[in-house]
C-alpha cells in the first residue's frame, strides 16, 4: 500500500471516528444530561425526593452499564438494523454508542452534581426559587467546570467504544486497526492507527481540562 | 400594626432515622414582632437550626402552623410559598454564596429569580454593594473574598428583595472576632434603619448582647425562657438560660468546688448607673460581717452597661437574712443561687 492510499484510509477512518464520538457523545448527554440531572433530584435528600422513580432508574441505569459494550451492541444490532436498515458501520454503531453511553454520561453528570455545595442549593430555595430554577441557574451552573471535566472523559470512553466496535465492523479508525493489523498481518498499519487513537484522546483532555478550568471562577 | 410578623403555634418537627424517631422541636410557640431583633440561643444539638428554618419552611413541621403577616405558611402550595419566601431573607454560617457568579452576580441572583429586568437588578446590587461597603469589589469571586467580605455579599443578597425578615443561621460563626463584631454592627444597621426585622440564631452570647433586644433559650428542642434580653440577663429563670448567659459562673463553680461555701450565694446584676455605689462595701462595713466576692464582670448587653457579681454571705442565717434585706433596701437586685442538682 502506497502512503498516499494509506493517507486517505487514514483519514476517513479518522473522520468516520470523529463522526462517531462527537454524534454519539451528543445525543448521549441529550439523553444523559437529564437522566442524571432526575437522579439527583429525585435522590433521599435531593430537592424532590421520589423513592420509586430514583430506584428504578438507577436500576436501569446500572443494568446497562454493566453490559460489555461489545455484548451490548451485539445484542442490539438485530433492533438496530430494523430502525436504520444496517447493523454494521457507522450509523449503526453510532446507534449502539447512543445506547451504551447514555447511562455512563448519567452517572457522570450525577456525580458532578453530588459535589455541588447543599448549602448553596438551600440558600436558592429560601429564596423562592423554583425546582428548575435551581436546576438551572444553581446546579447545572455551579457544577460546570466538574461537568466539563466529565465531558472530556464521557468523549474518550466513548471514542474507545467506537473504536473497539470495529471488531464487528463498526467502521473507523478501530475497524481500519483491526482488518489491517489483525485479518491482514500489517501490524504496522494497526500500531499507525493506535498513534493516531493516542494523539486524539491527548487532544480531547487537554481541551477538557482547559475549557472546564477557564470556566471555573473558584480560582482567578 | 399590632399582629406578630412571626409567630410559631405549636409547632413540632420530627425526624425518622434508622434508630427511630427523633424529635427535633417540641410544642415551640414563638411570637416575633416587626422590627424586633430577636436572639434563639441554644448549645449545638438543640434544634435552634431546625427552628429556624420552619420559619421560611425550609423544614416542614410535623405538626404545629407557621404565620406569617398572619398567613399560615404551611398549608400553601409551593409556587405560592416561594413568593412568601421573598420576603424572609435568610444568611448562613457558611455563607452559601454561588462560587460561579461574582459579588454583584451572587447579589442579582435572587433578583433574577423573581424575573426583574437585569439592568435594574445591576443598579439594585450596586447601590447593596455600597450599603455593605463593598463597592471596590463588585466583580470579585467568592473565592477572592474573605470571609468578612463573603458575608457582607450574602447580607446584601438578602436584602436585594427587599424582605421584611432576615434570619440568621449562625451568621458570624465562621468569623474571627473582629470580623464579627463589624457584621453585627452592620446587621444592627439595617435593622435598626431599615426596620427590617432579624432573627438570629446563635450559639455565643456575645452575639445577643450585641444584636438581640428579645431572646428565647432553646434546649433539648423546647424553649425553656424568653423575653427581653435586659430581664433574662437580670434574672435568669432556668438553668439553661443561667448557662448560657454566666458561662464564667459555671467554670467557677468547678474550679471552687469544695472550696468555698455553697451556702446563701447570690448573683447580683446591676445597671450602669448603680455601677459605681459602693453598696457591698457599704453593707459590710455596717453590718460588720463579711462577703465573700467570687466572681465580678461588666457586660455591654445591648446599649446598656451591666455588671454582675457572685458574692457569698456569711454563714450564719441570721446575719445572711440581715445583709439580704440590706440589699433589698438600697435596691440592690439580686438572685439567689442554689445548689446545682446533678
Amino acid at each position: 500500500m502506497d502512503a498516499a492510499t494509506l493517507t486517505g484510509l487514514l483519514w476517513e477512518g479518522l473522520l468516520q471516528t470523529l463522526y462517531m464520538t462527537i454524534i454519539a457523545t451528543l445525543v448521549a448527554y441529550i439523553i444523559g444530561l437529564p437522566i442524571g440531572v432526575s437522579l439527583i433530584v429525585t435522590s433521599p435528600n435531593g430537592i424532590k425526593p421520589i423513592g420509586w422513580y430514583n430506584k428504578v432508574m438507577g436500576f436501569i441505569v446500572n443494568v446497562i452499564r454493566s453490559v460489555p459494550f461489545l455484548i451490548l451492541m451485539i445484542a442490539l444490532m438485530p433492533y438496530i438494523r430494523k430502525l436504520i436498515g444496517t447493523g454494521i458501520g457507522t450509523s449503526a454503531t453510532t446507534a449502539a454508542l447512543i445506547v451504551a453511553a447514555a447511562p455512563f454520561v448519567a452517572r457522570m453528570v450525577e456525580q458532578s452534581l453530588l459535589e455541588v455545595d447543599p448549602g448553596v442549593v438551600e440558600a436558592a430555595q429560601s429564596m423562592g426559587a423554583s425546582n428548575m430554577q435551581i436546576i438551572r441557574k444553581v446546579m447545572l451552573l455551579e457544577a460546570r467546570p466538574s461537568l466539563l471535566n466529565g465531558a472530556a472523559v464521557a468523549t474518550i470512553t466513548i471514542l474507545g467504544y467506537s473504536a473497539m466496535a470495529g471488531s464487528i465492523g463498526g467502521g473507523g479508525l478501530g475497524d481500519i486497526a483491526i482488518r489491517y493489523g489483525l485479518h491482514r498481518f500489517q501490524p504496522a498499519i494497526m500500531w499507525i492507527t493506535v498513534i493516531v487513537l493516542v494523539i486524539l484522546v491527548q487532544i480531547m483532555q487537554e481541551i477538557g481540562i482547559k475549557v472546564a478550568a477557564k470556566l471555573d471562577n473558584r480560582i482567578n | 400594626m399590632s399582629e406578630h410578623i412571626i409567630s410559631l403555634q405549636g409547632v413540632t418537627k420530627e425526624f425518622d432515622t434508622k434508630g427511630g424517631k427523633v424529635v427535633a422541636l417540641k410544642d415551640i410557640n414563638l411570637d416575633i414582632d416587626e422590627g424586633d431583633s430577636y436572639g434563639i440561643i441554644g448549645l449545638s444539638g438543640a434544634g435552634k437550626s431546625t427552628l429556624v428554618r420552619t420559619i421560611n419552611l425550609l423544614e416542614q413541621p410535623t405538626e404545629g402552623k407557621v404565620l406569617f403577616d398572619g398567613e399560615n405558611l404551611t398549608g400553601l402550595r409551593s409556587k405560592d410559598l416561594n413568593l412568601k419566601r421573598r420576603k424572609i431573607s435568610m444568611i448562613f454560617q457558611q455563607f452559601n454564596l454561588l462560587m460561579q457568579r461574582d459579588a454583584i452576580g451572587n447579589i442579582c441572583f435572587p433578583l433574577e429569580l423573581a424575573g426583574v429586568p437585569r439592568a435594574d437588578a445591576e443598579k439594585k446590587a450596586l447601590e447593596l454593594l455600597k450599603v455593605v461597603d463593598l463597592e471596590d469589589r463588585a466583580h470579585s469571586y467568592p473565592s477572592q473574598l474573605s470571609g468578612g467580605q463573603k458575608q457582607r455579599v450574602a447580607i446584601a443578597r438578602a436584602l436585594a428583595s427587599d424582605p421584611e425578615v432576615i434570619l440568621c443561621d449562625e451568621a458570624t460563626s465562621a468569623l474571627d472576632p473582629k470580623t464579627t463584631r463589624a457584621i453585627l454592627a452592620l446587621l444592627k444597621k439595617i435593622n435598626e434603619e431599615r426596620g427590617i426585622t432579624l432573627v438570629v440564631i446563635t450559639h455565643e452570647m456575645d452575639v445577643i448582647k450585641q444584636l438581640c433586644k428579645k431572646v428565647a433559650v432553646i434546649e433539648g428542642g423546647e424553649i425553656v425562657e424568653s423575653g427581653k434580653v435586659t430581664d433574662i440577663f437580670a434574672q435568669p429563670k432556668t438553668q439553661a438560660a443561667r448557662r448560657l448567659f454566666f458561662p464564667d459562673e459555671q467554670k467557677m463553680e468547678l474550679e471552687n468546688r469544695g472550696k468555698t461555701s455553697t451556702k446563701n450565694r447570690l448573683r447580683i446584676v446591676y445597671d450602669g448607673r448603680s455601677a459605681y455605689d459602693p453598696t457591698i462595701a457599704n453593707m459590710i462595713m455596717e453590718l460588720r460581717a463579711p462577703v465573700n466576692i467570687l466572681y465580678a464582670n461588666m457586660d455591654v448587653v445591648g446599649d446598656e452597661q451591666k455588671g454582675q457579681m457572685v458574692i457569698c454571705l456569711a454563714d450564719d442565717e441570721k446575719i445572711a437574712d440581715k445583709q439580704k434585706k440590706y440589699l433589698k433596701e438600697h435596691g440592690v437586685n439580686f438572685t439567689e443561687i442554689k445548689e446545682e442538682e446533678e
